[in-house]
């Protein structure tokens, strides 16, 4: 069974622009993608808990302690734009 | 048509540690931007967050102290969305298995007790920083990666005074827990409303609106009382209520669309790989449980019960943590209960108000207000002389006996002074003494006046009335 999806809104929630080409192979992908994960279905998980995690670990904690930082330099240098310490963005407008 | 308001409100209060959520970053306020920033918080490939456990353990205890169930599992979830202060582009925080279900606060209103349920409180770590120049943005990502909790209320809230008490009640819990500094200036305690109408009687709830950007208790009161009338207008208006982000703005006190939030968000929350379940066991919880410090509701009932303050006294000094830790370290050194908060809820609270000083800053130690009152009490100094003594000891940060000392203030006690100043008083009114002996009994103040007078008021007043009646009836 092939499953269609809106590929505008998942380029929209990625902030992607798309051609009319890329919407068209994209879409294509994608529907193929979720058809081919469609097959799980096949499987009776009625009695299967809904898994968020598969490996069997829990509780990794660390005490609460101060730890160095990092030089703003170090990584300001690899920013598009920073200034005064800041990273510089274009204008947000709220 | 009768409107009725419909309110809940988010709380995000930062955890009270020394590092971040999920990193060894220090979450001290006032640093240089990006100066407390690493790979993990940053939002760097190939990094691991690691939960830090003391933030957990806040969690619970709030969660306990408020009625909450904890959750014997829980985990976290990435909240996806793209704003300039998220550097991962997703925020960790949790959806469908959060820490603490459900839970209540008790609010009073008028005198008249409520319940107020809450629905659920998560852990998550808070964004950057945005400053606003001319041109362009700075984004500062000290603040990514702070522990905080989300304390969700269910719409139980009826009025803006409701709202209000609501979180004083939440933050007096929060300060005796210590788990955060509840501090609004410095962005450890905010809050969001939901404001939404409804006809009275009616069940199903109006279209809401989201108030943001409530810096202050008086500013949430102020803006949900603005929200509640606007609605209230388009209504009557046949006009209907959209439902959107609105931002106070407490300048001008009015709340405006808040354009860049309009389009509906989908979050496309999912299950936070890099960080694992966190599972408790009954007893576990249970251990926390027992060792949460006394809250604010039974320590008012313990100091009416063993110190006999009146119950509005008890209120008074217990929604406070500082103030009623500053009580109980009084009473160190004085037993004079009734004293110290008389006291404290009088001139020290007067004073440090005028100063602008919180009682954690007060020029006065407990010993000092403790030590003034032990003179009083000794009879060294009367009520008048005391509150000038207070005023001096505020402004100098001296005790009561220094001050006493340095300036010869100590009452007279000694009857042989005292006596030679009432009959030299005597000798020098014959008018006022003729009065006296011929029945006005009142005449008698004026001479006492006189002796006080004579002495600078220094003489102890019990002792000037008894010498002087002795030596008239002689
Ligand atoms: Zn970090």
């Amino acid at each position: 069974m092939k499953v269609e999806m809106n590929i505008d809104d998942v380029a929209k929630l990625a902030r992607l622009k798309l051609s009319a080409e890329e919407r068209e192979k994209f879409s294509s992908q994608m529907s193929d993608i979720l058809s081919y994960v469609q097959k799980l279905n096949a499987v009776d998980t009625t009695h299967v808990q809904a898994a968020d995690h598969v490996e069997a670990v829990q509780n990794v904690t660390r005490p609460d302690e101060v730890k160095p930082s990092l030089d703003p330099d170090s990584f300001l240098k690899h920013a598009p734009l920073g200034r005064d310490q800041f990273f510089i963005v274009p204008q947000v407008i709220e | 048509m009768d409107y009725e308001p419909v309110i809940g409100l988010e709380v995000h209060v930062q955890l009270k540690t020394a590092s971040k959520l999920f990193c060894g970053c220090s979450t001290k306020f006032g640093a240089l931007p990006n100066a407390q920033v690493c790979p993990v918080c940053l939002g760097y490939p190939g990094v691991l967050p690691v939960l830090n456990e003391k933030a957990l353990t806040l969690a619970v205890m709030a969660g306990l102290a408020m009625g909450s169930t904890v959750a014997l599992y829980s985990k976290f979830d990435r909240k996806n969305y793209f704003y300039p202060d998220l550097p991962k582009a997703y925020q960790v925080s949790q959806y469908d298995e959060p820490i603490c279900l459900g839970g209540k606060i008790d609010i009073e209103v008028e005198g008249t007790r409520k319940e107020i349920r809450l629905t659920r409180i998560h852990l998550e770590e808070d964004a950057g920083k945005s400053m606003h120049f001319k041109g362009d943005t700075g984004v500062d990502y000290n603040r990514t990666g702070i522990p905080l909790i989300e304390i969700v209320s269910e719409p139980d809230l009826r009025s803006p005074q409701e709202a209000y008490q609501y979180l004083k009640e939440l933050k007096t819990i929060l300060e005796y827990l210590d788990v955060s500094d509840c501090n609004m200036e410095e962005g450890s305690l905010r809050c969001d409303a939901n404001v939404s109408l409804r006809p009275v009687g009616e069940k199903k709830m109006g279209t809401r609106a989201e108030i943001k950007n409530l810096n202050s208790f008086h500013n949430v009161e102020k803006a949900i009382t603005y929200e509640i009338e606007r609605q209230k207008e388009l209504l009557s208006r046949g006009e209907r209520i959209v439902q959107e982000t609105r931002l106070w703005n407490a300048d001008e006190s009015f709340t405006r669309s808040m354009r860049s939030k309009e389009a509906a968000h989908d979050y496309r929350y999912f299950p936070e790989p890099d960080l694992v379940p966190i599972v408790f066991s009954a007893k576990e919880i249970e251990s926390v449980r027992v060792s949460l410090p006394e809250l604010a509701q039974r320590r008012k009932e313990r100091f009416m019960k063993d110190f006999a303050l009146t119950a509005y006294d008890a209120e008074v000094l217990t929604a406070q943590k500082d103030l009623a830790d500053f009580f109980e370290r009084c009473l160190k050194y004085s037993k004079n209960a009734k004293a110290i908060s008389n006291w404290m809820m009088g001139d020290l609270m007067r004073e440090l108000k005028l100063k602008d000083l919180g009682i954690a800053q007060s020029p006065m130690s407990p010993e000092h207000i403790a030590g003034l009152i032990e003179l009083m009490d000794q009879g060294k100094i009367s009520g008048k002389m005391a509150k000038d003594v207070f005023l001096e000891m505020f402004g100098t940060g001296k005790s009561a006996q220094e001050i006493v000392s340095a300036k010869g203030l100590s009452q007279l006690s000694d009857s042989s002074q005292i006596e030679g100043v009432v009959k030299k008083v005597i000798q020098e009114n014959p008018p006022s003494v003729q009065d006296y002996r011929n029945g006005k009994k009142n005449a008698l103040s004026y001479l006492v006046g006189q002796v006080m007078k004579a002495t600078q008021g220094r003489a102890n007043p019990k002792m000037v009335n008894e010498l002087l009646v002795k030596e008239l009836e002689k």
